[in-house]
């Protein structure tokens, strides 16, 4: 692989970056009131979802602007059992080239060097996304602690996010211990993301929560509020393994606690959905949905990451077909 | 930078514009813009050749001009339906089901130019017409279609009432003729249809859909015009029923215009409806459902959640949450798919609305509107917020009809109910609390015709709608519903025999002159003197003036002196009545008990009163007791098939405090039959008896005592009928009258209800009392109930 030019690595020092425009969390003792006191009402939460949709949209130029937005702040994903270096090392160019160069001119975004906000891989994979992605400014995002169901002996996982920092991860996406939330026991839940926080170093923290497996949407609140006390920098739906993954009245439960948390600590925290985003479409709805719920500081990648693989080529299909005004097909762009 | 990339920075949403030009040209296919009456199935010019504008109140640009209905034309529409009526009545109910399924399917092959033509007349947004009112009218059509299938069969005894005439506002337009066409022509009636004037395009459209669903001609016809033409509709002879819904100031108006004129009324006006979030609710949710609340339609909702009762510990956050999300409201052209709230209808009703809130700026409220500003071009109002505000201020008592919310804080819930039921109008509350224990208690004893708990303004065809109190009455959708577009076919049976006072009446088959066979015991000495005193609070009392008036029996005896009650005693009477509001809050099984007791306690004396009124009264008398004892229990509500996941309960709760003027023939079985009906069901009551025969009532003092009837349940004033119903009719604290007499006084009970809109069944029907099937059953409970739908969205 070709080592960046000079200018090329200033332009990446330039240009947006996550884990350099907002602070981490710091997070705050565990606050038990607060945690109990949280209460979600499962029919409005799905009311208000649905009406997400159909209350904002964005045509035209807006779309596809709105597109290329939800381009960086995708991770790109592979987390299967077939994974090789040869796939991966696929996966990270097309990261770094997301788009085919004729749609980046048609659009005249050339200048705005678009890549997708991060790699994300299993810790065995690392060193070749770390590699691959040399000199782009990509960070790589490590799933670690036991994903996809987190149940390793605690050590265990404690190494596995070390040895993911130590191989250069700069993000790790850890899964939280679903039966602490299914027994309420918070204390224990927040020593646990406390640890992986602490363990983490410099690394970005994203906390699972594998909310298609917390049963309730008062869990899914109560999840997410412990996981920011005990310093998560990104709280995430699932690891797209759940029988149910991201799905919306999940989001807005999320993204209130997210502005709760806000609101009581001055912290802004990042949401990633996960699993199960595969059209532009529902791409833009969660986009909205940040705007909505949490604002427009959420719809950039230190704020906001879609986990995704094959959203990737549905979003170049629709910003081809903005360009031509053609439909497009998938065998027109490079593949993942 | 290119546009998109400058997007690409800026992240707004930028337009996403609805196409109007299929809607304007539809409406220039009509005569280059201009629309006659519907009448007869065809369009027709109107009679004096006037024409007004339809305007859109976001641009203020002319999309049309529509016939100003004069007299000539409503008479033509009159007469075009009331020729269609035999015929359409007599169809089989699957001719009628299949025609109203047609209607449903046309409705949804023509959803986007109804959607885009309703947006356009009336400034709503297009989310809204086509994600809401659109589906809504669909639904309405398909599901009346099942009530057409059903018709006989489900109301067995039940005939069409015939003509109705139908006035409807402009801020549902087309929902509101689905809500009153499909129930109207599901029960077999013929319709003339009087829309809005500012909004009257999706009524002539559908007047096409109802030509392209081959509806018989005459069946359904619209009348476009102001509020003269309505009046032409509400006046006619030839109709038989009005619904109107609109404002409370125009419903009274209607109301004693109709009075005494024999035609079914319901009205659905206003409300100042509350919304009632305690400290343990989803306050995020709530926040969306004040959206929804009122700033959905701009707030041009008659149930809209207007009035935000908060509890005080959490107000303040509420507060801060619901600024928040008013910054983030769009405002802007109503064809736009990404806005909130698009304009105000009129400028009158702009106006209105900013002078309502000077005034509670003036009076001293918090006003706050967020910091974006609304498009100038058009009529529009950005959400506003009141807080500090007092339930004396102006902004906290009349309906605004606009974007605009009013906050203020309770501490129990006790005083929730209280600052809740603190209006004159009943139509919907919203009540936010994750504890069902506190929703289920607090709900029942809202006054208000449906309740939302964790929600707000939902609505389906198979629950019905409508208020409590100057909220109207009546229901629209649902079996309850379907009531106000029937009537009993013995209604038309005794119509034919004749009305009441007519020398042929009705034969009782024990009525050998039973006065006269009272049988004094034979002694030499004076009879002891009988004088009646009235029955009040469970206490024979003296009345107010000490007149009293001397009952003669038909050979000219003296029977007794009867008390001569006046307003005064009335009025006791009433918080008598009011003092026994837990009579309607027991079991029924309790209710039972005392009626099957008071059955007991006059089947002992049942000699001593065959001998006043008859052997076949007093026996019909103990089997009425006991065939509302019997129902005491078992009137059961209903779980509705509403589209949410959870219940929608229909519970039928008592009126309240009826006044009932009994009839003057079968002095005991007319008043036995009236009375226990009403307690049945839970209302207490104030009965004036039979004028001429007030005896059997006023013997019944004792009955009563004897019965362990709670104080007040019962109160009895004898005296002239026409004059004290007059006084319980104009009473603002008695919430319903019914009245069997004469058809001035019928009038006069009518009219004096107008006031504040109590419920009225007066009627000078005669009855046969002594058939069951005309003289008791489901038809006097319905009158003695309000149906309450409370929708109870669950899931965890």
């Amino acid at each position: 692989m070709k080592a960046p030019t000079t200018s090329e690595r200033l332009r990446h020092v330039v240009a947006v970056r996550p884990a350099s425009t907002e602070g981490r969390n710091p997070g705050m003792p565990l606050d038990l009131d607060v945690v109990r006191a949280l209460r979600v009402n499962r029919s409005a939460v799905e009311r208000r979802a649905a009406t997400i949709p159909t209350r904002r949209t964005v045509k035209k130029e807006w779309q596809a602007a709105w597109l290329l937005r939800t381009i960086t702040c995708m991770d790109l994903t592979t987390l299967q059992g077939d994974d090789t270096p040869g796939n991966v090392i696929r996966l990270c160019a097309k990261a770094r080239r997301p788009l085919r160069p004729d749609l980046v001119a048609a659009l005249g975004v050339g200048h705005l060097d678009i890549t997708v906000g991060a790699v994300c891989v299993y810790h065995a994979l690392v060193p070749t996304a770390v590699a691959a992605l040399d000199g782009s400014g990509i960070p790589v995002a490590a799933v670690s602690t036991g994903f996809p169901a987190g149940l390793n002996p605690f050590a265990q996982r404690l190494e596995e996010v070390q040895a993911s920092v130590a191989a250069g991860a700069q993000e790790i996406d850890i899964v939280i211990t679903r039966a602490h939330v299914l027994t309420g026991d918070w204390p224990a839940l927040y020593a646990e993301v406390r640890a992986f926080r602490d363990a983490c170093g410099r690394a970005h923290m994203k906390a699972i929560l594998g909310t298609g497996e917390l049963a309730t949407l008062t869990n899914v609140a109560r999840a997410s509020m412990v996981a920011m006390m005990a310093g998560a920098d990104f709280i995430k739906t699932s690891t797209g393994k759940e029988p149910v993954n991201a799905v919306l009245p999940v989001g807005v439960v999320m993204a209130r606690m997210i502005r709760e948390y806000e609101m009581r600590t001055g912290a802004a925290v990042g949401f990633k959905p996960a699993g199960g985003i595969r059209a532009a479409k529902q791409a833009l709805d969660w986009m909205i949905l940040m705007k909505e719920e949490l604002g427009d500081r959420w719809l950039r990648p230190a704020l906001f990451r879609l986990g995704a693989s094959s959203l990737l080529t549905d979003i170049e299909r629709q910003l081809e077909h903005f360009v031509t005004g053609r439909y497009s097909a998938a065998h027109r762009h490079p593949m993942v | 930078m290119t546009t998109v990339a400058k997007i690409f920075e800026t992240m707004e949403y930028g337009p996403a514009p609805e196409s109007a030009a299929p809607a304007l040209e539809w409406i220039k296919q009509h005569d280059n813009g201009r629309f006659g009456q519907f009448i007869g199935g065809r369009w027709v010019a109107p009679a004096e050749g006037v024409y007004f504008e339809t305007i859109n109140p976001a641009t203020k640009a002319v999309l049309a001009r529509v016939a100003q209905g004069s007299k000539v034309d409503v008479d033509a529409a009159v007469v075009a339906a009331k020729s269609a009526a035999p015929e359409w009545a007599a169809l089989p109910a699957h001719a009628r089901a299949r025609y109203l399924y047609a209607l449903a399917r046309e409705v949804q092959r023509q959803s986007r130019l109804l959607a885009v033509l309703e947006s356009l007349d009336n400034g709503k947004p297009i989310r809204e017409t086509r994600d809401l009112d659109i589906p809504l009218v669909a639904r309405h059509f398909y599901h009346h279609a099942g009530w057409a299938q059903l018709r006989e069969t489900e109301f067995p005894g039940y005939v069409p009432v015939g003509v109705v005439g139908q006035i409807i506002p402009w801020n549902f337009p087309l929902l509101m003729v689905a809500w009153k066409v499909a129930p109207a022509l599901a029960a077999g009636n013929t319709v003339i249809l009087k829309p809005a004037e500012f909004t009257p395009l999706t009524a002539l459209c559908f007047a096409e859909i109802a030509q392209a669903a081959a509806l018989p001609p005459g069946v359904f016809n619209v009348v476009t015009g102001d509020g003269t033409t309505g009046k032409f509709l509400v006046e006619h002879p030839d109709v038989q029923k009005i619904a109107f819904t609109g404002s409370t100031d125009v419903g009274r108006i209607i109301r004693k215009a109709t009075a005494g004129s024999g035609k079914k009324l319901t009205l659905e006006l206003g409300g100042k409806s509350p919304f009632i979030v305690f400290e343990d609710a989803d306050l995020d949710s709530v926040v969306e459902g004040v959206v929804d609340a009122i700033w959905f339609n701009q707030g041009q909702v008659c149930c809209a959640g207007s009035r935000l009762l908060v509890q005080e510990g959490i107000a303040d956050r509420l507060t801060q949450k619901l600024r928040a999300r008013m910054e983030k409201l769009r405002v802007g052209s109503p064809l736009d798919k990404a806005v909130d709230m698009g304009a105000i209808v009129a400028p009158v009703q702009l106006e209105r609305i900013r002078g309502l809130v000077e005034q509670g700026v003036e009076e001293g409220a918090k006003m706050w509107q967020p910091s974006w500003a609304c498009p100038t071009e058009g009529y529009f109002y950005p959400p506003t917020l009141f807080t500090d505000v007092s339930p004396a201020a102006t902004i906290a008592q009349v309906e605004i009809f606009g974007p605009v919310l009013v906050s203020m804080t309770f501490r129990t819930p006790k005083e929730a109910v209280d600052l809740a039921n603190n209006t004159p109008y009943g139509l919907a509350a919203s009540v936010w609390t994750e504890n069902i224990n506190l929703a289920l208690d607090v709900a029942p004893k809202l006054k208000a015709g449906v309740v939302w708990i964790n929600s707000t303004n939902l609505f389906d065809a198979a629950s019905g709608f409508g208020g409590y109190r100057e909220s109207g009455f009546g229901r629209e959708g649902g079996r309850e519903g379907m009531y106000e577009y029937l009537k009993a076919d013995s209604e038309t049976r005794n119509a034919e025999v004749g009305m009441r006072n007519d020398t042929v009446g009705v034969e009782k088959p024990d009525a050998s002159s039973p006065h006269s066979a009272i049988r004094v015991p034979q002694s030499d000495l004076p009879p002891i003197d009988r004088t009646y005193k009235l029955f009040i609070g469970g206490k024979q009392v003296r009345p107010d003036q000490g007149y009293s008036r001397r009952i003669l029996g038909p050979d000219g005896r003296v029977l007794g002196e009867v008390a001569e009650g006046n307003r005064k005693d009335i009025r006791n009477a009433v918080e008598a009545a009011h003092a026994a509001a837990e009579w309607g809050r027991g079991a029924g099984h309790m209710r039972a008990q005392i009626l099957y007791y008071i059955a007991e306690n006059l089947a002992t004396r049942a000699d001593e009163f065959a001998a006043r009124v008859g052997r076949a009264e007093v026996d019909g008398s103990v089997s009425r007791l006991f065939t509302y004892a019997a129902w005491a229990d078992k009137w059961d509500g209903a779980v509705h098939h509403t589209p949410i996941r959870g219940v929608t309960l229909a519970m039928n709760e008592p009126v309240g405090v009826l006044g009932i003027a009994a009839p003057e023939e079968f002095p005991l079985l007319g008043f036995v039959s009236l009375f226990a009906p009403a307690l049945a069901v839970g209302n207490t009551v104030i009965v004036v008896p039979s004028e001429s025969q007030p005896i059997a009532a006023t013997e019944f003092y004792s009955v009563l005592e004897t019965s362990d009837v709670p104080d007040g349940v019962v109160n009895i004033v004898t005296g002239s009928q026409d004059a004290l119903i007059k006084v319980l009719a104009e009473h603002d604290d008695v919430d319903g009258v019914w009245y069997f007499g004469n058809a001035a006084g019928v009038k006069a009970v009518e009219l004096a209800s107008a006031a504040n809109m109590k419920r009225t069944w007066a009627t000078t029907r005669n009855r046969d009392w002594l058939d069951p099937r005309e003289g008791e059953g489901r038809e006097f409970l319905r009158h003695a109930s309000e149906v309450k739908n409370i929708w109870i969205p669950y899931g965890e």
